[in-house]
């Protein structure tokens, strides 16, 4: 059991973390680095980055293991077709992304940070995946 | 540390936070063996997806995000927090939940997981989001929409 819940519990609060320490439970400064042709900051570039680079490296010890340290088998994505459902949805997201400067891990990140409003956030994009399931089940 | 000609940006500490947010999804990859997507997780610990992890282990994933958040905050002594009023925040929200679900992921799962793997997926969706988002500001702005205080 402590396999299975202390490596999720230790992840999730590293990556809440990283997004408070690089600003991004700030809509401010997401919506900074959205806007491209005005008065942008770049921060967000470099959390990507250092993010990206950590990963990449990761991604070159996956293949070499057996299994993941902590379970018995990996289970990753391994679609590579390109659907109008895939480009459509993510399009959907950058809209919302760039109307609030919030995407789903600093939306639940600030709920200890700005409660009040990050409430209505996460609980709305619950009610989005809410809407998908119902109509996807159909 | 300042940026050059960006008196606002704040390049240590992001590259500090993106180093963080980078070992968090080492740790996921390599130590459960799964992508560390936040909106797939977050689905999966409400019971609005059927696959991934365990949903205990969903649910610790989820709570620890705001856990760490709540740690740097007190290390820090309070971070900033400009939000959009609640009619934004909620026609926002939807479109993330709705946009996620139907596009797979969304900044973690395909812009740092799905990019570092070159996955073809991810590095489409990753352009896709990031194009919508500079356009939706862009738009906004033009239109002399203010969202935040």
């Amino acid at each position: 059991m402590i396999r299975r819940i202390l490596p999720p519990l230790l992840s999730g609060t590293l990556f809440g973390a990283g997004l408070a320490l690089g600003g991004m439970t700030d809509p401010a400064r997401v919506r900074g680095f959205l806007d491209l042709f005005g008065d942008w900051d770049p921060t967000l570039a470099f959390v990507m980055g250092g993010a990206v680079i950590v990963m990449a490296i990761a991604w070159r010890f996956q293949p070499r293991m057996a299994h993941p340290l902590f379970a018995e088998k990996f289970a990753l994505p391994d679609r590579s077709d390109l659907t109008p459902k895939l480009i459509g949805g993510a399009a959907l997201f950058g809209i919302g992304w760039g109307i609030a400067g919030l995407c789903p891990g600093p939306g639940l990140a600030a709920l200890v940070i700005e409660p009040a409003s990050a409430a209505f956030f996460v609980a709305a994009m619950l009610a989005g995946m809410g809407i998908v399931r119902l109509v996807e089940k159909d | 540390m300042s940026l050059p000609g960006f008196p606002d940006a704040a390049p240590l500490a992001g590259l500090g936070g993106g180093i963080l947010i980078g070992l968090a999804a080492a740790l996921m990859l390599l130590g459960a063996g799964r992508i560390a997507g936040v909106s797939g997780i977050f689905a999966r610990a409400t019971g609005l997806s059927d696959s991934g992890m365990s949903k205990p282990g969903a649910w610790m994933f989820v709570l620890g995000l705001p856990l760490g958040a709540f740690i740097v905050a007190l290390a820090t002594g309070g971070l900033p927090a400009n939000f959009a009023s609640p009619a934004y925040l909620v026609v926002a929200g939807l479109l993330v939940g709705i946009g996620t679900r139907l596009g797979s992921g969304c900044t973690s799962g395909h812009g740092v997981c799905g990019v570092s793997r070159l996955s073809q997926r991810s590095l489409v969706a990753t352009v896709t989001f990031m194009a919508a988002g500079i356009a939706t500001v862009a738009l906004m702005n033009t239109l002399g929409m203010e969202v935040l205080p």
